[in-house]
């Protein structure tokens, strides 16, 4: 099989399972792209995932720049439709419907026991992320600083990406 | 079409949902394609980390083609679904208003901007992304991006009702995926029936 081919099949899997959009897959596309396959190092993972936290867009683009890392221009178009398709179709089958089923017990539950499982994926991408860039301590300050910062102030994403910018910049991460 | 708008409790990014504020009298207007196409192109590249509030913004809002209440409605599904919640809504607004084409046209409009970026610093990257320079930039922000993730995940999980009974179902899922590194479809299967079964069976109590 070709790896574009091998690439989108991958992708259309980890589609469906992504609860919490692409930010909650970073994991899983790491234990495929990095451990199973081989297709990147650790370094240009944590490399891509910080591209798509500086560039504008939905969080799905992150899987664009792995598809392309991967396998050029045919990839990034591979993976991107692969995490977008199989919901897109599903919903567009199902919008007309929703209002029959949302509210009922069985949707009710799943929206709820979904979260934590959400919550819990997000938590092993920051792990993930800080394990794959074998943070020192410095790192490590700057992710607390973050995350302190983050919980107490209101300010634009943006300000942290410059600021972790131009600490790394300097050599100070 | 819509009935009393139900925001879907404690789902990601569903948060910003009770701020809504209500301004039914309008009548949408309908967009034709072109409409569809730049709408989402504008929204798709306003946002950083996350572009649901500037769809709202477009489609409530400043072109009004849907009323708040109708745009709660069907985010339902595109929340409940899993993948990314906004291309799911494109697909939703897209086809609501120019069919299966629209379905198309809407979601496109909002990624090839983006996609276009990305893989223009993607050849940025590939060019001089092995400078010691740009390893120190990447560093600094994938450390920023770290801690943006860990604070989401503290939001979200203080979002979390019921805490007692639902937060070990986040420690299992951190277990298996990040510790044992088991694969994430069986792992969402299994949890979801674990942790969907208990929900339900506490609703039924209510």
């Amino acid at each position: 099989m070709s790896m574009v081919a091998e690439l989108f099949l991958e992708f259309v899997l980890l589609a469906c399972v992504a609860f919490g959009g692409a930010t909650a897959l970073l994991p899983e596309m790491h234990r495929v792209v990095v451990e199973n396959h081989h297709w990147l190092d650790d370094t240009t993972f944590t490399h891509l995932y910080a591209i798509a936290q500086s560039a504008p867009g939905p969080n799905v683009l992150v899987v664009t720049l792995i598809g392309w890392e991967v396998a050029g221009l045919a990839g990034a178009v591979a993976t991107t439709l692969a995490m977008c398709l199989p919901m897109s179709i599903l919903i567009y089958l199902l919008i007309d419907r929703w209002e029959s089923f949302s509210g009922k017990r069985w949707q009710k539950a799943v929206s709820l026991g979904v979260a934590p499982l959400a919550v819990g994926l997000i938590f092993s991408g920051a792990t993930l992320i800080a394990q794959a860039a074998s943070f020192g301590w410095a790192a490590w300050a700057l992710v607390i600083a973050t995350v302190v910062a983050n919980l107490r102030l209101k300010l634009h994403p943006l300000w942290f990406i410059g600021v972790g910018a131009a600490l790394g910049l300097l050599g100070l991460v | 079409m819509a009935k009393a708008c139900r925001p879907t409790p404690n789902r990601p990014s569903s948060g910003w949902i009770t701020e809504l504020s209500v301004s039914p009298e309008e009548s949408p207007s309908r967009p034709d394609l072109r409409a569809l196409f730049w709408g989402f192109s504008a929204v798709g590249l306003s946002g950083f980390g996350g572009v649901l509030p500037f769809a709202r913004r477009m489609l409530v809002d400043e072109k009004r083609w849907m009323t708040a209440e109708e745009f709660n409605a069907q985010l339902g599904l595109c929340q409940f679904l899993p993948g990314p919640n906004v291309v799911n809504l494109a697909v939703v607004v897209g086809k609501r208003y120019q069919g299966v084409v629209g379905a198309i046209v809407a979601p496109l409009g909002m990624l090839a901007g983006p996609f276009l970026i990305v893989l223009l610093l993607a050849l940025l990257y590939d060019r001089y992304g092995s400078l010691p320079l740009a390893h120190g930039m990447l560093r600094g922000i994938a450390a920023v991006g770290c801690g943006l993730l860990f604070s989401m995940a503290w939001r979200m999980g203080g979002a979390i009702r019921d805490k007692r009974l639902f937060l070990p179902f986040t420690v299992l899922t951190v277990a298996a995926i990040a510790w044992l590194r088991w694969p994430m479809p069986a792992v969402m299967i299994t949890g979801l029936a674990l942790s969907g079964g208990v929900a339900y069976w506490r609703l039924g109590r209510r």
